[in-house]
């Protein structure tokens, strides 16, 4: 991303809890505009670093900035570059939906804010709850005002923790709309989510977080096909067993299905080659394209294998 | 400091708006336990006894009005906090731009103003049984507003220090109550044997009943000009650590 402003760095960042190491040296540049993906196991460390960036937490070495104003120093305008929807479910039990997001505007100075506010609660379906009591709602309508709360300062930069876990499949997809679309307006948004389809859809670049590291950090495109690439399923006819040169990149058999690994998609040509030499009679075949999760699996086990 | 456009008067609207919401709770419940208090300490006690020249029952009126600014202004900005804290929605003032010298203001600000409204309450309601009205109200205003800010910062400590409900009900027992109970609510300390009239004076609780007291009668333990010194230099004291520990992040952010 050459032409493009940093809008959130995290240099050598270290954060200790006692004597447990939560975050261990993370460096990282997320590019404005960017929508960037921050995956990985239970305790990677994901929303603790989420924290340290939003001041809720203070890191032990490094620093952090948001479009060059460092979270520490200039923490007021850092977080007013910022909107954070976190992870937990929390809410303030004594106000209406629309109160809320009146009183969290008002935090940020922001005194006449309700055409904004209206369009937020439409975009999220909220429009029908606005006048009800914070106690009143589903969990998932819950989740969709906390959404609703980090957007009333139009904040550049947006992080959703973990946005659409409990949220309705029609609603998650309503949500993703209306971000999307605020990443097309030029906001950049960073996400953590475990549905990993969602990230692979979504992301245009993403790292893999474990024990407080950065694994692996690239653009999604980049990372299937370094990581996982196509696979080739074959269902052999009766008899037939796969040939030995291609014992090497089985990934897995299945009865009389096999899957091959292709690294890239024209290995296609001398799979099909040695199976015609060989003489092997092929059922059925198909292309699976590659998949973020087989992605994950690689990276985290790897690193569960090397501690 | 700067508090304009820091967030304060959000916070302080909001703090105001979350105890006016429950007012039944905040404000009804302790002015009916005054009244109580009140009835039942001039039933049991003889008509004729008298304090400074005043009947006993009229000398009691301002020490519970005081004693409901005090306690409601430490439940407020306690409460709220600790609140917040068990929820999570302590968020929701952490991620905005919130200065802490604004966090300090908003709250201390918004317990004052519960413990003035809760004391006129109490005030109004002993109003038809025992008449008493203030010979100098500056004097009580001014009293009332800054042990309300005193307990208010104490509220503020002990909110973010408890983590749990009960480690806040603990510091409200064993240090709020004991302070106000002994400082002269009930009794002028010139009624107590000499070693605890000199154990009083160094209860900075003492200073505030005394001096919002004479405003009322216009007679006192202490001049009013030595408690406005007194409990003026608390304040300071107080809010200068509260303001530090804010500034630390101490408990709020790890
Ligand atoms: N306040 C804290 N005190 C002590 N340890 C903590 C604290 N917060 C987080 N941790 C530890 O730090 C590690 C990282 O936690 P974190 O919440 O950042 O993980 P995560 O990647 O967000 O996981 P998840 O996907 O489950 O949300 C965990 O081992 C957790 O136990
Ligand atoms: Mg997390």
């Amino acid at each position: 991303m050459p032409a493009m402003r940093v809008a959130v760095s995290f240099a050598g960042v270290l954060k200790r809890f006692g004597a447990f190491t939560a975050l261990d040296g993370v460096s990282l540049d997320i590019g404005e505009g960017e929508f960037f993906g921050l995956l990985g196991p239970n305790g990677a460390g994901k929303t603790t670093l989420i924290s340290c960036l939003a001041g809720l937490a203070r890191v032990d070495q490094g620093s952090i900035a948001v479009l060059g104003h460092d979270v520490v120093r200039d923490y007021r305008t850092a977080r007013r570059l910022l909107g954070i929807v976190p992870q937990e479910l929390v809410f303030d039990p004594f106000f209406t939906v629309r109160e809320t997001l009146r009183i969290q505007s008002a935090y940020f100075g922001l005194r006449r804010n309700d055409d904004w506010i209206d369009e937020i609660l439409h975009n999220l379906d909220l429009t029908d709850k606005a006048d009800s009591n914070m106690r009143r709602l589903s969990g998932g309508m819950k989740r969709r005002v906390l959404v609703a709360q980090a957007l009333v300062h139009r904040p550049p930069v947006i992080v959703l923790d973990e946005p659409t876990a409990g949220v309705d499949v029609e609603l998650r997809q309503g949500l993703w709309r209306f971000i999307r679309r605020l990443n097309q307006d030029g906001h950049t948004i960073i996400l953590t989510t475990h549905y990993l389809e969602e990230a692979e859809t979504l992301c245009q670049r993403i790292a893999l977080m474990k024990r407080g590291r950065i694994l692996a950090l690239d653009s999604t495109a980049n990372l299937l096909a370094r990581f996982s690439g196509h696979a080739l399923v074959l269902q052999l006819a009766e008899g037939q067993c796969l040939p030995e040169a291609l014992r090497s990149c089985c990934r897995a058999v299945r009865g009389r299905e096999v899957e091959l690994a292709l690294e890239r998609l024209d290995a296609l040509e001398g799979v099909l080659a040695i199976l015609r030499q060989a003489g092997v009679t092929v059922a059925d075949l198909r292309l699976q394209p590659p998949d973020l999760e087989d992605v994950f699996m690689r990276i985290v086990g790897v690193a569960e294998a090397t501690p | 400091m700067n508090i304009g456009g820091s967030g304060f008067a959000a916070l302080f609207y909001k703090e105001l708006l979350r105890f006016w919401r429950v007012a039944f709770q905040t404000v009804a419940a302790p002015v009916l336990t005054a009244l109580l208090y009140l009835l039942i300490f001039s039933h049991v006690l003889e008509a004729d006894r008298q304090v400074y020249g005043v009947p006993y029952t009229s000398f009691l009126v301002p020490g519970l009005v005081m004693m409901a600014v005090l306690q409601n202004a430490f439940a407020n900005s306690s409460s709220s906090l600790i609140q917040s804290k068990v929820t999570g929605s302590i968020l929701f003032v952490l991620l905005p731009p919130i200065s802490y010298a604004a966090f300090f203001w908003a709250f201390v600000a918004a317990a004052a103003i519960r413990g003035l409204v809760v004391g006129l309450g109490v005030w109004l309601v002993t109003l038809p049984f025992v008449p008493v009205a203030p010979l100098q109200p500056w004097w009580v205003l001014l009293f009332a507003l800054l042990g309300g800010a005193i307990l208010g910062a104490l509220g503020v400590i002990a909110g973010i220090w408890a983590d749990k409900f009960d480690q806040l009900a603990a510091f409200q027992n064993f240090l709020v109550l004991p302070l106000t109970m002994l400082s002269g609510v009930f009794y002028s300390i010139h009624s107590l044997p000499t070693f605890w009239q000199a154990v009083s004076h160094y209860n900075p609780v003492f200073y505030m009943i005394d001096g919002f007291r004479h405003g009322f009668f216009g007679i006192s333990d202490v001049a009013p000009e030595q408690s406005l010194a007194v409990v003026a230099a608390c304040f300071a004291g107080l809010a200068l650590l509260t303001l530090a520990l804010l500034k630390r992040g101490w408990k709020l952010r790890t």
